[in-house]
């Protein structure tokens, strides 16, 4: 057992918090900066009574972990992008038959094989549209040790509450930096497990959905019969070619997330209430961000940041509120501009002002300072 | 303390991320301040240069990588040459005098301390692994960032099975540590 007060890597830290969310089984092939997870698992999953499986590459790690919910037990994977990249076949299967599960992408640079050893912030929108079709999808976004535990925990309720896949995407500093984690008492952690049918068997609908648009889940081996797949589905499940089935289908799983979007997203407000300038940001890049408002502060310049803990759902109301307060916003993000995008839609006609850095080092203090500035002239 | 900067660099194989980590486990469990440990670190097992940093402050550490180190521990010319760049004004350079030579332009103000750490590990320990321990010990003398009686407690804590190699190893750095003499570059 580890100690309660530990002194980790973050990646340790998502392993930590996935065992206390109650996970117990991790299927997966290690990639560097994910590597520690998986070797983590390997060795605690087997003292909790859980399974730790090394598969022969990523697609098979993912589809077990499809596998393993359905029989009822927390499941989760651990990646990056080019690991990702093979998965996401399988990210749509576990989004149309409504699969709770985790997937940890520890973003390192890329494309391809990239640097494996470096961060970088590249597979934002990949978390969002990496699987054909349309689909809502919900990624976090932690920027310490501590995070990294708790939003693991956090990723967790929301894939069992909406019965969906979720990402957690840090960045390789994030996944790789030591920090205090506090290991909080088991009592204290809300827990949340998916809705199991209480209903007779004869009458089970495995697709139909209860008021807040999300189905109750049988398990594999239970005494409800049930088919699942990827096709397009009616509410027994089965196969269906009628445009009812797939409007009324894609609408529920896109609105079981986009409507309870206010319940999912977090974000941190950071110094914005008198802020004429505001920075958007997230990961490690936003460490930085608080570092430069500080010393703007001292200069005497009104900045804050809106610091994004989720990035999808898009937290668009608060973005758009954001911008009806401030004069200017910075983008601030470790890749060629992705949030960039979502902000410009949701900000206008508010400026917004794009600060890259796609490169293993986030952003330094001093750069983004140098942007606030900079704005702060015009 | 305010923000201190602390880089250790080498070669990969040399402990240099278990430098950094171990004192930041005694910074922060032991003697309870903010710190945070970052890596960078090539694709190489052994070889190559590693570096290994701890941000410490009283409050939350914002940005977590070094910027301009208080102080740069180097154990390897390599890694002498690729990360002895931002070391601040008035800083401290400690090396392992048997494996770097300071070269070029250092900033002003800059004690430097020789410490022949692999060779107090190798002669007089009798481990030659033991030499980043041989170094933290003498960076704790040198620096006082953390106190010898903490480092020791967490060394115990983490190598019960090498007590008695790493406290030799730390007595033995703590004490070239103290009697070291800075010059100037």
């Amino acid at each position: 057992m580890p100690k309660r007060i530990m002194f980790t890597m973050g990646d340790i830290a998502c392993a930590e918090g996935a065992l206390s969310a109650g996970c117990r089984y991790f299927g997966g092939y290690p990639i560097t900066p994910a590597t520690e997870i998986a070797e983590w698992m390997s060795q605690r999953m087997p003292e909790l009574g859980g399974a730790y499986v090394q598969y022969e590459d990523e697609i098979a790690s993912i589809t077990s972990v499809i596998g393993a919910s359905w029989t009822g037990v927390k499941a989760m994977t651990a990646t990056s992008g080019p690991g990702v990249s093979l998965m996401l076949e399988a990210v749509g299967l576990a989004v149309m038959t409504e699969t709770p599960l985790v997937l940890v992408n520890i973003m390192r640079g890329g494309p391809s094989t990239g640097q494996p050893t470096r961060g970088q912030q590249g597979d934002v929108m990949q978390a969002k549209w990496g699987s054909h079709g349309d689909y809502q999808i919900i990624a976090l976004t932690p920027a310490s040790v501590q995070e990294m535990f708790d939003q693991t925990v956090q990723a967790f309720n929301l894939s069992e509450k909406y019965r969906t896949p979720v990402f957690v995407l840090a960045d390789e500093t994030v996944g790789h930096m030591r920090e205090r984690l506090v290991i909080p008492d088991k009592k204290k952690l809300k827990l949340e497990y998916r809705k199991q049918p209480t209903i007779d068997p004869s009458e089970y609908l495995p697709f139909k959905p209860d008021d807040d648009l999300v189905p109750p889940m049988a398990l594999f081996g239970s005494k409800y019969q049930f088919y699942a797949t990827g096709l397009t589905h009616d509410e027994r499940g089965y196969p269906s070619d009628k445009e009812d089935v797939q409007i009324r289908l894609i609408t529920r799983l896109n609105d079981k997330i986009l409507k309870n979007a206010d319940k999912i997203i977090d974000v941190e407000r950071f110094m914005l209430d008198d802020a004429k300038i505001a920075v958007i940001s997230y990961g490690t890049p936003s460490r930085s961000a608080k570092k430069a408002i500080r010393d703007a502060r001292e200069q005497g310049i009104k900045v804050g940041m809106l610091r994004l803990k989720t990035v999808w759902p898009f937290p668009e109301e608060q973005v758009a509120e954001l911008a009806s307060e401030v004069d200017h916003i910075i983008v601030a993000e470790q890749n060629m501009g992705q949030v960039y995008y979502m902000v410009k839609a949701f900000a206008a006609p508010t400026p917004i002002h794009l600060m890259t850095k796609p490169a293993g080092m986030p952003q330094l203090p001093n750069e983004i300072l140098d942007k606030i500035k900079e704005i702060k002239s015009i | 303390m305010s923000r201190y900067e602390v880089r250790f660099g080498g070669f990969g194989g040399q402990g240099i991320v278990t430098m950094a980590v171990i004192l930041g486990e005694t910074v922060s469990l032991i003697e309870k301040k903010q710190c945070v440990q970052t890596q960078s670190y090539g694709p190489e097992a052994r070889g190559g240069a590693t570096k290994s940093e701890l941000v410490i402050d009283d409050v939350e550490v914002d940005y977590p990588k070094v910027q301009e180190p208080d102080v740069f521990v180097a154990m390897s010319r390599a890694a002498y040459l690729e990360y002895v760049d931002g070391l601040k004004d008035n800083g401290i350079l400690i090396i392992d005098e048997d494996l770097v030579e300071v070269e070029g332009d250092l900033p002003d103000g800059i004690k430097i301390y020789k410490i022949p750490a692999t060779r107090i590990a190798d002669v007089d320990v009798g481990v030659k692994q033991a030499t980043n321990v041989v170094m933290l010990g003498a960076l704790t003398a040198i620096t006082g960032i953390v106190t010898p009686e903490g480092l020791k407690k967490q060394i115990v804590e983490r190598w019960p099975r090498f007590k008695d190699t790493n406290l030799k190893a730390l007595e033995l750095g703590l004490k070239a540590g103290k009697e070291a003499v800075p010059t100037s570059a």
